[in-house]
């Protein structure tokens, strides 16, 4: 027995001392997911992403092969890295930062964190899913929809408004998840457009028709199971649970609310290179190719089920023409840093 | 955990071998807590010092809001039934199994750990995907129950194992009820243990995000979560984190005045009476059994389920493996180094009791009630600014478990060293050793079974770490978790299956160990007693 309690502790030692060593060897391979680790020290860019990492490893893997620039991915949570940046500030070692959705990018550019984008790179993108400050790209975009368990409600029964789902009609049958950073863009759209007192109340009712989830992806499992009849997520959540359950066997359908509805809001995920990011032609490059019709296609073909949004290229999956979204309620700069929706969600007692 | 490990007044002298020595501790050894305590202190001191700088006004703005009182009271009413829960339950399946005819014991004590291998995260999807209806308080008590009880369990099951049960015997002799009997003889020897694996439940809680986020129970620590994410305020979630350090401190403080009162019982030479089940054997069995597919089966039968269903589950096998390798190299790492460092902490604590030592020990419980993300974002802030070739460097990580996982290491060692009479210290003392050469040659070989302990409970926590992990990690690096992580988030569920398999799989040998040292420690004590 000794013998075993020595044997565990030499271990711990020797695998101590061992990974000690090779945390300072810049040139240690470390791929678990396939990202792209340093092999070329000085020139290798650092991208913090809170995108899909599948989608990411692709993007930066093409990158790499097309510019011999090697791209060292860090994924986390988009809100978790960009309170990362925050705290790291000057000292920051991400050149790079790729997040979901606007706020996240929005808190830095107002912490004035990040790098203006070249032109050339913003103008691949319609100035729509651009922020006014220019301060980062518009890559891809995602819009809210409303998936249904198909067993329990028929098409006809599908409100053609996101505001339908606070009707006492709906009472016990609406699930949503206030904590996903998705969320908040779609508050401050109806915020926007109807005013916070009926906002407000909107989000009352709300909360009273419905079952609380923590994340889309539960949420979207759950309407699948027929736990919770109809649930306000992303448009990707569904194409993805179609995958991981196979078609044949999902019993969730996919609805988008009518156009000028606030439910009928594109969102969009984005990219910036910080202000303090020592290799700041590169950084442009990476995010030229993001823009570019070679980036773009990666994330047509991609399963994150996102729209590309530049250079002309449109999704190669299933997915609802984008077209068929039309005039999107809401311009991009109008999403802010979404303070106001989180106050509201707090003040209603939804966070 | 504080002074009163000697004798408190009242009981019988007899019954009683001091614990420690008479002599002053040597300055070694105070030096070297010190700054143990000092590399504890960090993550408090930060969050404290933001809160501090946060202002009144955000503090005042950030207090009332609406729906604070309710987490709080959640918080509360959680910890609360959560840590009775998990003494009721490792109390009696301890009792059953070191106490009684139950048979499959051996077995049985290595099931009873297991659920110690499934991170909760885990365990909380895996909860909610079978039985949706799991959730709220009751959801949120149950499956926190069932996967925090071997903190209990294990503390508990080594004191009855080792305590005398001649005082049982002899009041069972005089026509004492077998309820009695348990109240007033093996009550008062547990106590400590209990108490103590209690509080180390009420601290998980209070810092617990991910399995409340999924069972959709929201608590003080989703609060903070809240304004890390979505207001992007650290400022706030500091002044919400000192919150929960003074509910910590409540903690402490209970358990001391609590847990403190009473009496280990004498130790033994030899093993303890078992009283006879009789015909309840079989529901006793049952009972075990339930507890056991509750735990684990539930768990393991989950992610089966969806590496056999799962359309994503298109793995090159040669990643999990090294992925698996990595996450158990990290864990050794963070497991010898947090051993190493708790050792002196326990010795000065138990050996040479001091407001100092109790100090540096509640430093170490008191960063367990911190949220994962409070706790990270410290290490972030302190490194990149003043540190900076530490900055996601792995040595930052294993820094980072090392002070996450302490407290288990420390209550290990703790007990181990308490049950070494000091005689044989001040022995070798009178002999002409020097105090560093006792330690090395007698205080640590006797030890040794509950180092190893202390090293396998931090190996097994620190291998399935998520949140820290991911803040802290070099970049590009993976472990089985945050692999986990990246699927899970991508609904590909059958893609994630492989990962939370290796991780409950490869945690049977350490958990194997942690059961066989601890018998270990037993019979040494014996061999020493007698």
């Amino acid at each position: 027995m000794r013998v075993l309690t020595g044997v565990t502790i030499g271990v711990a030692i020797v695998v101590s001392v061992t990974s000690c060593g090779s945390s300072s060897n810049p040139t240690t391979s470390t791929t678990g997911s396939g990202s792209t680790v340093a092999t070329a020290g000085d020139g290798a860019l650092t991208l913090y992403s809170g995108q899909h990492e599948q989608t990411v490893t692709a993007l930066v893997a093409a990158f790499g092969a097309a510019t011999g620039i090697t791209v060292n991915v860090r994924s986390d949570d988009e809100a978790t890295l960009a309170n990362q940046i925050l705290q790291e500030g000057k000292d920051s070692p991400a050149d790079m930062f790729f997040a979901e959705n606007p706020p996240a990018l929005n808190v830095l550019d107002d912490a004035k964190l990040l790098a203006p984008v070249a032109p050339s790179t913003l103008a691949k993108v319609a100035t729509t899913y651009n922020p006014t400050s220019g301060d980062w790209v518009g890559v891809s975009a995602r819009s809210v929809a409303l998936a249904y368990n198909t067993d329990q409600v028929g098409e006809s029964a599908l409100p053609s408004s996101i505001l339908d789902l606070a009707e006492p009609a709906w009472k016990g049958k609406v699930g949503f998840a206030p904590g996903e950073t998705d969320f908040q863009p779609l508050i401050t759209t109806i915020i926007k457009l109807k005013g916070l007192d009926a906002a407000t109340a909107w989000l009352k009712d709300l909360k009273a028709n419905s079952t609380i989830f923590d994340d889309n992806e539960g949420l979207v499992a759950a309407i699948d199971r027929g736990e919770v009849e109809v649930g306000i997520i992303d448009h990707y959540y569904w194409f993805r649970l179609r995958d991981e359950v196979g078609a044949s066997k999902l019993k969730t359908g996919l609805h988008y609310f009518a156009s000028g509805d606030a439910g009928n809001l594109v969102d969009v995920s984005g990219a910036a290179q910080l202000a303090t990011s020592k290799h700041p032609k590169s950084d442009a490059a990476f995010l030229a190719f993001l823009v570019s019709e070679a980036g773009q296609r990666i994330i047509a073909d991609s399963e994150s089920y996102e729209y590309p949004l530049g250079s002309g290229v449109q999704t190669t999956k299933d997915l609802r023409p984008f077209a068929d979204f039309g005039q999107s309620p809401m311009s991009i700069a109008d999403l802010g840093d979404g303070k106001q929706a989180l106050q509201l969600l707090q003040q209603v007692g939804l966070l | 955990m504080n002074a009163s490990a000697v004798a408190p007044t009242g009981v019988t002298p007899r019954f009683r071998r001091p614990r420690r020595t008479t002599e002053r501790s040597p300055w070694w050894l105070r030096v070297v807590v010190a700054v143990v305590g000092v590399g504890l202190a960090v993550p408090l001191v930060s969050v404290a010092t933001q809160a501090v700088s946060a202002g009144s006004s955000t503090a005042h703005r950030i207090l009332t809001g609406p729906i604070l009182p309710s987490l709080l009271l959640h918080t509360v009413y959680l910890t609360a039934i959560v840590a009775s829960a998990c003494g009721l339950l490792g109390l009696g399946a301890a009792w059953l199994v070191e106490r009684t005819d139950l048979p499959l014991r051996r077995l049985f004590a290595v099931m009873l750990l297991l659920p110690l291998a499934v991170p909760e995260f885990v365990a909380g999807y895996s909860w909610v995907s079978i039985a949706p209806s799991i959730q709220g308080l009751r959801g949120a008590s149950f499956v926190m129950t069932l996967s925090l009880y071997p903190l209990v369990y294990l503390p508990v099951s080594a004191a009855l194992r080792r305590t005398d049960a001649g005082a049982d015997e002899v009041a069972r002799s005089l026509g004492v009820g077998p309820f009695a009997r348990f109240w007033r003889i093996t009550m008062p020897s547990v106590k400590r243990p209990l108490f103590g694996g209690m509080l180390l439940v009420g601290l998980y809680l209070l810092a617990e995000y991910g399995a409340f986020a999924i069972l959709r129970y929201r608590t003080f620590a989703t609060a903070i979560y809240t304004q890390y994410r979505l207001g992007f305020d650290g400022n706030a979630a500091s002044v919400l984190t000192m919150v929960l350090c003074l509910i910590g401190v409540v903690l402490l403080t209970a358990e001391s005045r609590i847990g403190r009162v009473g009496h280990p019982g004498r130790e033994t030479g030899r093993p303890a009476y078992r009283a006879r089940l009789g015909w309840t054997m079989p529901l006793a069995v049952l009972a075990i059994l339930a507890l056991c597919a509750l735990a684990i089966g539930v768990p393991v039968g989950s992610i089966i389920y969806w590496m056999v269903r799962g359309s994503s589950t298109t793995l090159p096998p040669a990643s999990v493996f090294t992925t698996a390798v990595r996450s158990l190299g990290l864990g050794a790492v963070a497991a010898g180094v947090a051993t190493a460092l708790a050792l002196p902490v326990a010795v000065l604590s138990v050996r040479h009791p001091s407001k100092f030592a109790s100090t540096v020990e509640r430093t170490a419980y008191l960063d367990r009630a911190l949220p994962g993300i409070a706790i990270g974002l410290t290490f972030v802030t302190l490194t990149v600014h003043h540190l900076r070739p530490l900055y996601q460097s792995t040595t930052l990580l294993e820094a980072a478990y090392v002070l996450l996982f302490f407290p288990l290491a420390l209550v290990a060692i703790r007990s181990a060293v308490a049950r070494v009479p000091p005689v044989f210290d001040e022995i070798a003392r009178s002999l002409g050793l020097s105090p560093l050469r006792v330690m090395c040659r007698i205080t640590i070989p006797l030890v040794l079974p509950g180092l190893g302990a202390a090293a396998t409970l931090v190996w097994l926590s620190s291998t399935t770490e998520l949140t820290a992990t991911l803040l802290l990690r070099p970049t590009g690096l993976s472990t089985l978790a945050t692999q986990f992580w990246v699927y899970t988030s991508g609904l590909a569920y059958g893609a994630a299956a492989p990962y939370a398999a290796i991780m409950i799989g490869m945690s049977v040998i350490p958990v194997a160990l942690l059961t066989r040292l601890s018998r270990t420690a037993s019979q040494r004590h014996r061999s020493v007693a007698s």
